[in-house]
């Protein structure tokens, strides 16, 4: 907890996006995490996330469930509308909410207890329903908020601040997601935002659910010796298996790659993905392969990080339901709400 | 980049703009502190232990710290610096206790200051309590230089400067008035141990033009005016005035002569405005008093008609960038201003008919004494020189340093130690942390505006020169004022080998500060980092290589609002806010020993 909110003051250099706002302007309220907290560093990925991409905060709707992680969205984009769902139903809200709004951009944020013990049965649907969002798992191994104890995605080995070694298997929340056909799987590290925005990026573009698995080490409870979702560790251990760029559909391509070097996925929107640095025998768009990679270098000891799988033409839950096209709030009351008539049509159908 | 070394004083000191733009190193934010918390006295004194004179200064200092101060880059206007100074000088308590004690036994070095400026007084402040004799003369009746002969009253009353210049005084200087020396070689035979040379710049420059000395009753050398006005020999003026020149002495000279019943008094420049000598601040106050400022005349001759100055022709220029940067002017058409009086304020110059050329003292190009600039010593040992003589018109702060290190020369030369080896400058570094996330200053950032002064009100103060035209702040705004300070000299310490790059900081910074980066060339590195540095007069600070992956903390130091919000996230306490101080000799005094004008030294923020 800081006693001063952050200044307002800003530095003069501090340019403005196409709608206007500057970084500055995405900011919400001061952080009452624990300092050093990996979480604050996403909020500021994601904060620059939303200014490159000319983001209007009123079209954004951020979603979280319990936890240190579900905290954050109050930090972020503080007049963009927000839910903050009951302990692992973040989902469902999201789920609900982009059916009826599809026109809002929904940012999710939970952490690894909120989405893969008590929230793990609402993860695992909203993944296989394909719902437009993306989902940001700050991930650091334990319970922050009840002081450290493990979470589900501690690693078998990893040793507690109070000296307990965990002994249970951990859930892999990206190999859990290409297990349950997402179309968009990506893991980074809250200390690498030169990799984390793009990711974040296109996964607010991607259409389709999008998993980013961040590891965020938790200082106050997981940073010590024999962590293995300590600032150190992840450091030591990451491996940053594929290196993927992002260029909105308006930008001209500056970056000059070797030919045959990269490979360029388009967007439904336009926008592009541009995959520099891909292993060889590796294929991010090619799920089983992408597992098999996965499962490998992991059981080498690597953390490998990354857009590691993207397949930008499945259709959405939208799509798959059939729902019409605009947002309910648009629809003329007289579609919204088609009278007596329609009903006793539509319960003919059933009878 | 090599990594920064802060243990250099002079690193955290060029942080503090304020303090590395003063002359006399004034500890600004620390007083500013001190004023804040309503310790008038302690600051006047932290004052005075550097430049002499704060009341003085409170009213009439160049400032060259306001246009250094941070806050001026970040919200265009500077911290009102000066005009806090005159708040501790107008609030303090009696001081007579905390100044130096002047010791009974003396030690048997007689100096000698000739022209009793404030050059010559801090030479004496300086060296008075180390058991020193000194001795003033003085050409005029009274002690002050400058100060007293130059400034009007309306500016600087009698009463502050009569205290500030008494303080040393009393302190046992031997100050003989009306004397005028004409012969040095006749002084040194004296069997002086030392002489400090502080006769000031006191010839103003002529203006030859055609009709200058037709009716010379009516042009009038602008600083011999403002003195013959201090000395009650001219108490009225024509009523069109023209003045010539647009440097300070110019709007002195106009003010006064509003006062002394100029009804139409107008200043003339050669120049366009934004290349006036004249403090912006100085400018406007004359304005504020029905002064006419004209820019782009050139003063062609004076128009004298039957023995009577009737107006003066000039040339209506438009400047041209030349070869070298040098201006060119451009003649447009020529005017003729009528008037009754004209005053020459065009600069000033040092005069010295009375240093014999062949005694040891070498004369350069210009006529002015060789000076060597860290010494202050003449080429004839044990004579020193400083102020206004030493190099020409400069201000009184600069006056004052030049005393300072003077009095540090004058006592190494009396000791029989090396006067080219200077006294080492100190710092001291505490950390300003008091609890989990409690600082001991205020570290938020104050969004208020500069504080307007007060001034008398217009009728009244040009009534008369002895009416103060700025009345100063009063608490509240003094209050207010001293919250826009940034504490500069609350440091942001970096300790690299506690850092694990969590970002913490950087994600915090309101003005994007920092990074952490792979290190490079200053300039390529100056380009890429949060956000671009590009005021090349602001260091960067470079840590070693960080623990985990080797790369450099940055810290660009531009527009550090110093809010600390860097060391409360930091969960590793890498980031500190440490106070320095700087720790500044003075003659007989290594850095960092108590000094006698220093008793409550210690003072937290």
């Amino acid at each position: 907890m800081t006693h001063i909110p952050k200044p307002r003051i800003r530095h003069p250099s501090l340019r403005i996006n196409a709608v206007g706002l500057t970084r500055r302007d995405y900011e919400g309220s001061m952080s009452t995490l624990c300092a050093g907290c990996g979480h604050d560093s996403i909020t500021a990925a994601i904060i620059e996330a939303a200014w490159e991409l000319d983001l209007e905060p009123r079209t954004v709707a951020k979603l979280s469930g319990i936890g240190c992680s579900s905290k954050t969205p109050t930090y972020f984009l503080g007049t963009a509308h927000g839910f903050n769902a009951v302990h692992g139903r973040m989902p469902s809200i999201g789920t609900g909410a982009q059916a009826t709004n599809p026109d809002l951009t929904y940012i999710g944020v939970s952490g690894d207890g909120d989405s893969l013990a008590i929230g793990l049965g609402q993860l695992c649907h909203v993944i296989r329903r394909n719902v437009d969002m993306v989902y940001i798992l700050e991930n650091n191994g334990v319970y922050g908020l009840t002081k450290g104890q493990f979470s589900a995605s501690a690693d078998v080995g990893s040793r507690a601040k109070r000296g307990q070694v965990n002994r249970q298997q951990p859930i892999d929340p990206a190999l859990l997601a290409l297990t349950l056909g997402a179309t968009f799987v990506a893991r980074s590290f809250s200390g690498d935002k030169a990799q984390l925005v793009p990711i974040l990026k296109a996964g607010i573009r991607h259409r389709g659910f999008a998993l980013v698995d961040v590891i965020s080490p938790c200082v106050a409870f997981n940073d010590h010796e024999g962590s293995t979702k300590s600032y150190r560790y992840t450091r030591e251990n990451l491996e940053e298996a594929v290196d993927a760029d992002f260029t909105l559909p308006t930008a001209g391509i500056t970056a000059s790659y070797e030919p045959g070097s990269v490979r360029a996925v388009t967007l439904p929107d336009g926008s592009v993905v541009h995959f520099r640095k891909v292993p060889d025998e590796f294929d991010p768009g090619n799920r089983d392969r992408v597992y098999a990679y996965l499962r490998e270098r992991q059981g080498a000891g690597e953390i490998p990080t990354g857009l590691l799988y993207l397949d930008p033409d499945a259709p959405d839950h939208r799509d798959t339901l059939e729902t019409v096209s605009t947002s309910l709030v648009d629809l003329p009351f007289e579609e919204l709400c088609p009278g007596r008539e329609a009903l006793e049509r539509l319960l003919t159908d059933f009878r | 980049m090599h990594p920064t070394d802060v243990s250099d004083p002079h690193y955290y000191h060029r942080v503090v703009d304020c303090q590395w733009g003063c002359p006399a190193h004034t500890n600004v934010p620390e007083y500013i502190r001190l004023i804040a918390l309503g310790r008038y006295t302690e600051a006047y004194m932290l004052n005075r232990h550097s430049n002499v004179f704060p009341g003085i200064l409170g009213r009439t200092c160049d400032r060259p710290c306001e246009p250094a101060c941070r806050r001026t880059r970040l919200d265009g206007e500077p911290v009102a610096i000066c005009r806090l100074k005159r708040v501790a000088a107008d609030l303090r308590g009696d001081i007579g206790d905390l100044l130096p004690r002047i010791p009974a036994e003396k030690n048997g070095d007689r100096i000698l200051c000739i022209g009793a400026g404030p050059a010559s007084l801090t030479v004496a402040n300086d060296l008075l309590p180390l058991g020193y004799e000194v001795t003033m003369y003085e050409k005029l009746e009274r002690a002050g230089g400058l100060m007293w002969n130059n400034i009007p009253q309306f500016r600087l009353p009698p009463r502050i400067l009569d205290e500030e210049i008494d303080m040393v005084l009393d302190m046992g200087v031997a100050l003989q008035c009306g004397r005028e020396v004409d012969s040095l070689a006749e002084v040194l035979e004296e069997g002086w141990d030392a002489v400090f040379i502080g006769t000031g710049a006191p010839r103003g420059k002529e203006l030859d033009l055609p009709g200058r000395w037709d009716a010379p009753d009516q042009v009038h050398i602008g600083i011999d005016w403002l003195q013959s006005i201090a000395f009650e020999h001219i108490d009225s003026i024509g009523e069109r005035v023209l003045v010539i020149g647009a440097g300070n002495t110019a709007m002195d000279c106009c003010r006064s002569a509003v006062r002394l019943g100029g009804a139409d008094v107008k200043v003339m420049a050669r120049k366009p405005r934004p290349l006036f000598k004249a403090s912006p601040w100085e400018l406007e106050d004359a304005e504020e008093e029905k002064v006419e400022i004209l820019e782009n005349h050139s003063p062609s001759r004076f128009l004298v008609e039957d023995g009577r100055l009737v107006g003066m022709e000039f040339e209506i220029v438009r400047w041209h960038e030349g070869e070298g940067g040098r201006l060119r002017k451009e003649v447009l058409d020529t005017k003729v201003i009528p008037c009754d009086e004209v005053l020459l304020a065009i600069g000033q110059e040092t005069a010295f008919p009375w240093i014999e050329r062949e005694i040891g003292i070498e004369f350069n190009e210009w006529d002015m004494p060789v000076v060597d600039r860290a010494t202050f010593q003449t080429t004839l040992d044990g004579v020193f020189c400083g102020g206004d003589a030493a190099w020409g018109p400069e201000n009184i702060i600069w006056a004052v340093e030049h005393g300072h290190q003077a009095a540090i020369s004058i006592h190494r030369y009396c000791q029989g130690t090396s006067v080219r080896e200077r006294p080492p400058y100190g710092q001291n570094l505490v950390s300003v942390k008091m609890g989990l996330h409690e600082w001991s200053y205020s570290n938020n950032y104050d969004e208020s505006q500069r504080a307007e002064m007060r001034y008398a009100d217009l009728k009244e103060r040009l009534a008369s020169m002895e009416v103060e035209a700025e009345l100063g702040f009063d608490l509240e705004r003094a209050c207010q004022e001293a919250e826009r300070c940034l504490n500069c000299d609350v440091q942001t310490h970096f300790t690299d080998q506690l850092c694990i790059e969590c970002d913490a900081c950087i994600d915090i910074c309101p003005v994007d500060c920092l990074t952490i980066t792979w290190n490079g060339k200053e300039a390529e590195l100056r380009t890429r980092l949060t956000a671009p540095a590009e005021n090349l007069d602001q260091p960067l600070f470079a840590s070693v290589g960080l623990p985990h992956t080797g790369r450099i903390m940055f810290k660009d130091e531009d527009l550090c609002i110093h809010c600390g919000l860097c060391a409360e996230r930091c969960p590793t306490a890498a980031w500190d806010m440490r106070k320095s101080e700087l720790l500044i000799p003075y003659a007989g005094l290594e850095a960092g020993r108590q000094h006698p004008n220093r008793k409550q030294a210690e003072v937290g923020p």
